[in-house]
C-alpha cells in the first residue's frame, strides 16, 4: 500500500501542497483557494491585517486553515523580526514567511538579511519559511539558521512568467533536505505541475488565481496540476531522452569481468 | 488660451494691492526663483539635471505611430518608449494602451484599490501662487485647527472606517510650523495606520523629525517642471524657490520616510513635458533609492473660491487617461492616485485601468469633517477650501462603489516599522 504523502513543515503535517500567497486577496479568492484548490495554508500580510470591523482579512480565513503571516514591508532583518513578533501577538501562530525586500520595483528578496532574520526567529521558536532568490549557498545558510522550508522564487513576483530560475531550483531540490516550496511567478497550472515534477514540495501562488476569469475553475486546475506533478515525481519520472535515439548495442558491451 | 488668474479682492489694503500688482506685472520685482532662501538645505544630487535635460530635449512631435506600436509591443517599456506613449501619435492607440496598462496593474496590484482621505489642518499661506485658493492675496476664511480640533476631526474620520490619512496645510511656516505638524502626526498615529504628509517642503532633519512623529509618506507637487512658467505662477514666498521643491522627495527619503509621491498640476504648462518630467523624477529617484515606495498622481487645475474660471485647458479626460496609461506601462510598480478633482465616472473608469488609490470622504476645507460626515450643523468656524472638488462621495459610498465595480477596496497595506 502506498504510504500517505504528507507535506511536513516544522513538524506540522499538511495534505495539500498548494499554498495561497497574499499579494491580492478577496473573499472569493480565499474561498476558491480553500474549497477548490484545497489550500490548508494561507499567507497573510501582517501589514494588511487589522483589528477594525471592515474588510479584516482575518475574518475571511476559515478556522481549520493554517495562517502563514508574512513580513512583507520589511526592508531589513530587524524590521522582519518586529513584524513577525507582531504577528504572533495578533494571534497568528508560530508560522512566519520571511520576506525582506529593499527594492520596490521588482520586489526581489534580500537573501543576506533573510538569513539574519531566519536565525533570530528560529531561535524564538517560529516555524520560519524564508522567501529567497534561489542560491545554493544561501539555502545552506538558511538550513543552518533553522529554517523549516526554503521558498525560492520561480520568477519575479506577480509576473506569471513561470520557472525562469528552473535550473537553480532543481539544484536546491537536489541538495537541500528541507521542503522546497516554489514561490512567486507561477502563472499557470502547467508551470506548477512542472515544478512539482522536479521535486518541489509545494507551490505558492496568488496572482495566477487572483487575476483568473473564473476563480474556482482556476483553483481546481491548480489543485489537479500540483497533484499530477507530485504523482509524477513520486512515480519516478520515465526516461527522457535529451536528444536523438539511444544506441541499441551498449557501448560498454565489450567489458567482461 | 490661457487661464486668467489675477483677481483683486476688495478686502486688500491699497498697499497690498499695489504690491500684488507690482508682482503680477513687473518680473523684476520678483525674487530669483532658482535661488535658495536662507535656511533652505542644499543637497548634492544629480537627479534634477538628469530629469530636466531630458524634459528640455523632449520633442513629442517627432514620434510616429510606428514608435508607439513598437513601444506597445516591447515587453519592458524604455524611457524612449515612454516618450512615444506620451506623444500625440499615441492618441489613436488609447484603447490599446488602456488594455496593456490594465494588464500591468492587475499583475502588480490585482483587483485592489486603496482608499484614503485628506485632512487639511490649516489654510494659512505665505505664498502668492496665482492658481491656488489658499494664496495669500485671496480673501478666504483662514483657519488653523487646535490640537483638540484636530483630534475631533480625526475621530470623526476614523469612525467612518478610514485607516489612512493625508495631513495637509497651507504653506506657512509661521502659522503651521514643523512642531505643530509633528504634534498632528502624533495624534494621527493614534487613530490611523498610515499617516502621509502634504505640507511645504522642509529640510532633511525636519523630515526625520516628522517621521519620528509618525508620518511615513511625503507628497510634494512640483506643480510644473517648466521653470520659466513656474516663475510666472509662483510670484512670492518660499514656494517660489523651484529647486528646493524639486529635491524635497530626496530629502524626505534621506530623512527616513518610507515613500514619496510626485505630481505636476496639469493645465499650468505643457502637459506632455510635465508628465514626462514627473515620471522621470520618480524613475531616477527609484534607481537611486530602490527601497523607497513611489507614487504618482495627476491632478488637473480646478476652479477656486473667487475664481471659478480656472480650468485645465487642453488637458481633457482623454489626455489624462493617456498620461495615466503611459505612467502605468512605464512603471508598473508605482502607486497611482487619482484625486477627487476628477469626476466620479472618470475615477470609476480609471481604477480599472491604471489608478490604484482614490480619496474618499474628501473636504479641502478646514475643520468641517464633523458637519460633512455627521450632518451636524457647522458653528461657523470653518476655514475655506483649497479648490472645488468634483467627486464628493463619502467613504462608505466609495467603498461600496468600488466593490460594485468588482474591485477589492483596501484600507491599509502598511505597517509602521
Amino acid at each position: 500500500m502506498q504510504k500517505e504523502d504528507k507535506l511536513i513543515i516544522g513538524g506540522h503535517e499538511f495534505n495539500s501542497r498548494f499554498i495561497l500567497g497574499s499579494g491580492k486577496y478577496s473573499l472569493k479568492l480565499i474561498e476558491a483557494a480553500v474549497k477548490d484548490a484545497g489550500a490548508e495554508i494561507i499567507t497573510l500580510a501582517v501589514r494588511r491585517a487589522n483589528t477594525k470591523e471592515q474588510e479584516n482579512i482575518l475574518d475571511y480565513i476559515p478556522k481549520n486553515v493554517t495562517l502563514l503571516p508574512n513580513t512583507s514591508g520589511a526592508r531589513n532583518a530587524e524590521e522582519a523580526v518586529r513584524i513577525a513578533r507582531l504577528a504572533r501577538e495578533l494571534g497568528c501562530g508560530d508560522f512566519v514567511k520571511v520576506e525582506i525586500m529593499r527594492d520596490s520595483k521588482y520586489l526581489l528578496p534580500d537573501n543576506y538579511e533573510t538569513i539574519k532574520a531566519t536565525e533570530i526567529l528560529a531561535k524564538e521558536g517560529f516555524v520560519v519559511m524564508p522567501y529567497m532568490y534561489p542560491d545554493l549557498n544561501v539555502a545552506r545558510d538558511l538550513v543552518n539558521a533553522g529554517a523549516a522550508t526554503i521558498m525560492p522564487l520561480a520568477s519575479p513576483i506577480g509576473s506569471n512568467k513561470g520557472l525562469a530560475t528552473r535550473e537553480f531550483i532543481q539544484i536546491l531540490v537536489d541538495e537541500i533536505d528541507l521542503p522546497v516550496i516554489v514561490d512567486a511567478g507561477i502563472g499557470r497550472p502547467s508551470q506548477a505541475c512542472e515544478a512539482m515534477e522536479m521535486g518541489a514540495a509545494a507551490i505558492m501562488a496568488n496572482t495566477a488565481l487572483a487575476t483568473a476569469g473564473d476563480l474556482p475553475l482556476m483553483a481546481a486546475a491548480f489543485r489537479q496540476a500540483i497533484e499530477a506533478g507530485r504523482k509524477a515525481y513520486l512515480s519516478g519520472l520515465g526516461r527522457v531522452l535529451t536528444r536523438g535515439a539511444s544506441a541499441s548495442d551498449p557501448l560498454t558491451g565489450f567489458l567482461h569481468d | 488660451m490661457e487661464n486668467q488668474y489675477f483677481v483683486d479682492s476688495e478686502h486688500l489694503s491699497p498697499e497690498a494691492l499695489k504690491r500684488k500688482h507690482e508682482l503680477e506685472t513687473n518680473p523684476a520685482s520678483r525674487k530669483n526663483h532658482m535661488e535658495y532662501l536662507p535656511g533652505m538645505e542644499i543637497i548634492e544630487s544629480e537627479i534634477c539635471e538628469t530629469v530636466m535635460s531630458q524634459m528640455k530635449a523632449y520633442d513629442y512631435s517627432q514620434y510616429t505611430a510606428r514608435d508607439v506600436r513598437a513601444a506597445l509591443d516591447h515587453e519592458t517599456c524604455s524611457v524612449e518608449d515612454f516618450k512615444a506613449l506620451l506623444s500625440p501619435a499615441a492618441e489613436p492607440f488609447l484603447e490599446e494602451m488602456a488594455q496593456k496598462a490594465r494588464l500591468e496593474t492587475s499583475k502588480h496590484f490585482g483587483n485592489t484599490v486603496y482608499l484614503f482621505t485628506p485632512l487639511y489642518i490649516a489654510n494659512y499661506c505665505e505664498n502668492y501662487c496665482v492658481y491656488c485658493g489658499f494664496n495669500c492675496y485671496n480673501h478666504i476664511n483662514r483657519m488653523k485647527l487646535s490640537m483638540e480640533q484636530i483630534e475631533k476631526e480625526m475621530k470623526v474620520i476614523a469612525d467612518s472606517g478610514m485607516e489612512e490619512i493625508l495631513i495637509l496645510t497651507g504653506e506657512s511656516r509661521t502659522m503651521s510650523n514643523v512642531e505643530y505638524i509633528g504634534e498632528a502626526c502624533k495624534l494621527a498615529r493614534k487613530y490611523f495606520r498610515m499617516v502621509g504628509l502634504e505640507i511645504y517642503p522642509v529640510n532633511t532633519e525636519e523630515y526625520r523629525y516628522l517621521h519620528e512623529c509618525g508620518a511615513d509618506y511625503v507628497t510634494v507637487f512640483q506643480e510644473t517642471y517648466d521653470t520659466e512658467k513656474y516663475e510666472t505662477l509662483h510670484l512670492m514666498g518660499h514656494k517660489r524657490v523651484w529647486p528646493y521643491r524639486f529635491d524635497a522627495q530626496e530629502r524626505a527619503l534621506r530623512g527616513g520616510m518610507r515613500g514619496v509621491a510626485f505630481s505636476a498640476l496639469l493645465g499650468l504648462s505643457n502637459f506632455r513635458k510635465d508628465a514626462l518630467a514627473s515620471a522621470l523624477h520618480v524613475y531616477y529617484l527609484q534607481r537611486k533609492y530602490p527601497h523607497a515606495e513611489m507614487s504618482l498622481s495627476c491632478p488637473r487645475l480646478r476652479p477656486i473660491i473667487n475664481n471659478d474660471k480656472i480650468s485645465p485647458l487642453d488637458v481633457g479626460e482623454k489626455q489624462l487617461c493617456q498620461i495615466l496609461c503611459a505612467y502605468r506601462i512605464f512603471m508598473p510598480f508605482v502607486g497611482i492616485t487619482v484625486s477627487s478633482r476628477e469626476s466620479a465616472s472618470f475615477r470609476d473608469g480609471i481604477v480599472k485601468i491604471a489608478a490604484t488609490k482614490v480619496s474618499a470622504g474628501v473636504s479641502t476645507g478646514i475643520g468641517d469633517h464633523e458637519s460633512k460626515y455627521t450632518g451636524k450643523e457647522a458653528d461657523g468656524t470653518e476655514g475655506d477650501e483649497q479648490f472645488e472638488i468634483n467627486d464628493d462621495r463619502s467613504f462608505q459610498k466609495m467603498y461600496e462603489d468600488m466593490a460594485e465595480e468588482g474591485l477589492q477596496p483596501v484600507l491599509n497595506d502598511y505597517l509602521y516599522v
